[in-house]
């Protein structure tokens, strides 16, 4: 998976970013092409949030090269318009509605008719009763939902995930993974940040894991053995393996 | 087609004024301190030792400042709860955009604490300011234009420290000098009645403040946000 360059969406080589002397991180390298899903796991502080930001243009990289929807980082607007980015804060305000959060994400992306996109963005994510609802009346599940919706108005082809199944219940959980599902299944290409290994793996087309920076083992959907991976997790981030 | 820096910056206003006007705690907040500043000068103005035509100008200007930068802090403020600023940066719109639509809904905020507070000083200290209500005008939008340049950018770098509500006014305050002392200036000719002609070479600088200021601040914004 690391040398894939053909038709591939998503590529790193030796991508890294320090922070002053502090190295956050070093030496990324790989490679997603449409319609895969990249599950990185790894301990906080391991650096993924910094790999993903960069990959969403919002973080300059301080070493290596990287691709996203054809557009080599740091990218400016072009590679912004095509990445929908979600995270475990919302990035929502809590004073508009529903509706109008996810319509004023559809204008500055230059969305043709932005309501009407805002609505159908929100039935997919089976909020169209709540459109109206100020975003904190909304339970943890469902801001998450109005986020999702936000992220994907512009039918983005590279979304990037991070930590989204955090502070949600099972049921919150199971509905975002179905979402995140059909997402796939429509050929967006994911990085899906999250310490839920079962529900990382589920959506996986590769995995990865993450410690200090640098990216300890990653492999493609076929040589993962969910019933293993925990163990093998645990290896890597605790002894190092 | 994502929609270009002014239509960005329109819509980014646009957003933060419903915000406020749903929420109305900074406004509220400015206005009332806005008030109670006037009313806390009145007491302590002993009216036989200097006159109001003195004293009105720099009261005006004074509360203006302070007012203004309870507004200023909530600007960058709502972008941070819930880390909403990453949906704006993680959209295909320039940098300056962000930046002038924060500044046009800090305009607003401060145009209408002015509306409230002009016509008080004139009932506090019974100074004729709503008769040359046109150059007053003038003289606020200035103004206003000047404070809300600097301060929109201050409050966008100091959002991120731990000691932003007391940085804010730190960094602001020296740089806002240069227009309220044009802005009082032009004030205290106009009450005195004194000839317009006096009042347009400080009408003048204040422009030429806001012009600077202006540009030199949307072009320095997009280094203050990226990391």
């Amino acid at each position: 998976m690391g040398s894939r360059t053909h038709d591939s969406v998503i590529t790193a080589r030796g991508l890294g970013r320090r922070f002053g002397g502090r190295v956050a991180v070093s030496d990324v390298t790989l490679s997603l092409e449409q319609g895969d899903t990249l599950a990185l796991f790894g301990p906080n502080g391991a650096g993924k949030t910094t790999l993903l930001r960069m990959l969403a243009g919002l973080l300059r990289p301080t070493s290596g090269t990287g691709m996203v929807a054809g557009v080599e980082l740091p990218g400016g607007a072009e590679l912004r318009a095509a990445i929908g980015y979600i995270s475990h804060a919302s990035m929502l305000y809590a004073a508009l509605s529903a509706r109008e959060n996810v319509e004023l994400t559809a204008r500055l992306f230059g969305v043709r008719n932005a309501r009407a996109a805002a609505m159908r963005a929100l039935e997919r994510m089976e909020l169209a009763d709540r459109a109206e609802t100020p975003v904190r009346q909304l339970s943890r599940g469902m801001q998450q939902r109005v986020s999702i919706a936000r992220a994907t108005v512009h039918d983005p082809r590279v979304v990037l995930l991070d930590e989204p199944f955090t502070g949600l219940d099972d049921s919150g959980s199971a509905a975002l993974g179905a979402h995140l599902a059909a997402l796939r299944a429509a050929g967006t290409t994911m990085v899906l940040v999250t310490h839920q290994i079962a529900e990382g793996l589920a959506l996986a087309t590769h995995a990865a894991i993450m410690r200090a920076g640098t990216l300890v083992r990653l492999e493609a959907g076929e040589t993962i053995d969910p019933a293993t991976y925990l163990t093998v997790y645990r290896e890597h981030v605790t002894h190092g393996a | 087609m994502a929609p270009n820096t002014l239509s960005a910056a329109l819509l980014i206003a646009r957003k933060d004024l419903a915000i406020e006007f749903r929420t109305r705690t900074a406004f509220f907040s400015a206005a009332v301190f806005a008030l109670l500043g006037i009313v806390i000068f009145y007491f302590a103005w002993d009216p036989t030792a200097v006159a109001p035509m003195d004293l009105a100008p720099g009261v005006l200007w004074g509360i203006f400042t302070f007012s203004g930068l309870l507004g200023l802090q909530r600007s960058f403020g709502i972008e941070q709860a819930d880390r909403a600023i990453d949906a704006l940066l993680g959209a295909p719109i320039s940098r300056e955009s962000i930046y002038l639509g924060k500044a046009i809904a800090n305009l607003v905020f401060v145009a209408a604490v002015q509306v409230i507070a002009i016509p008080a000083v004139q009932l506090f200290y019974g100074v004729p300011l709503l008769e040359h209500a046109a150059v007053l005008a003038l003289i606020a939008l200035l103004s206003a234009i000047g404070l809300v340049a600097v301060g929109t950018l201050f409050s966008a770098m100091a959002v991120n420290t731990k000691l932003a509500e007391m940085l804010l006014p730190v960094l602001s305050l020296p740089f806002f000098v240069p227009i309220v002392i044009p802005a009082a200036q032009a004030t205290a000719r106009l009450l005195a009645g004194r000839p317009a002609a006096e009042s347009v070479g400080w009408l003048k600088l204040l422009l030429a403040f806001d012009i600077v200021f202006v540009v030199a601040c949307t072009l320095a914004f997009p280094f203050t946000i990226e990391e």
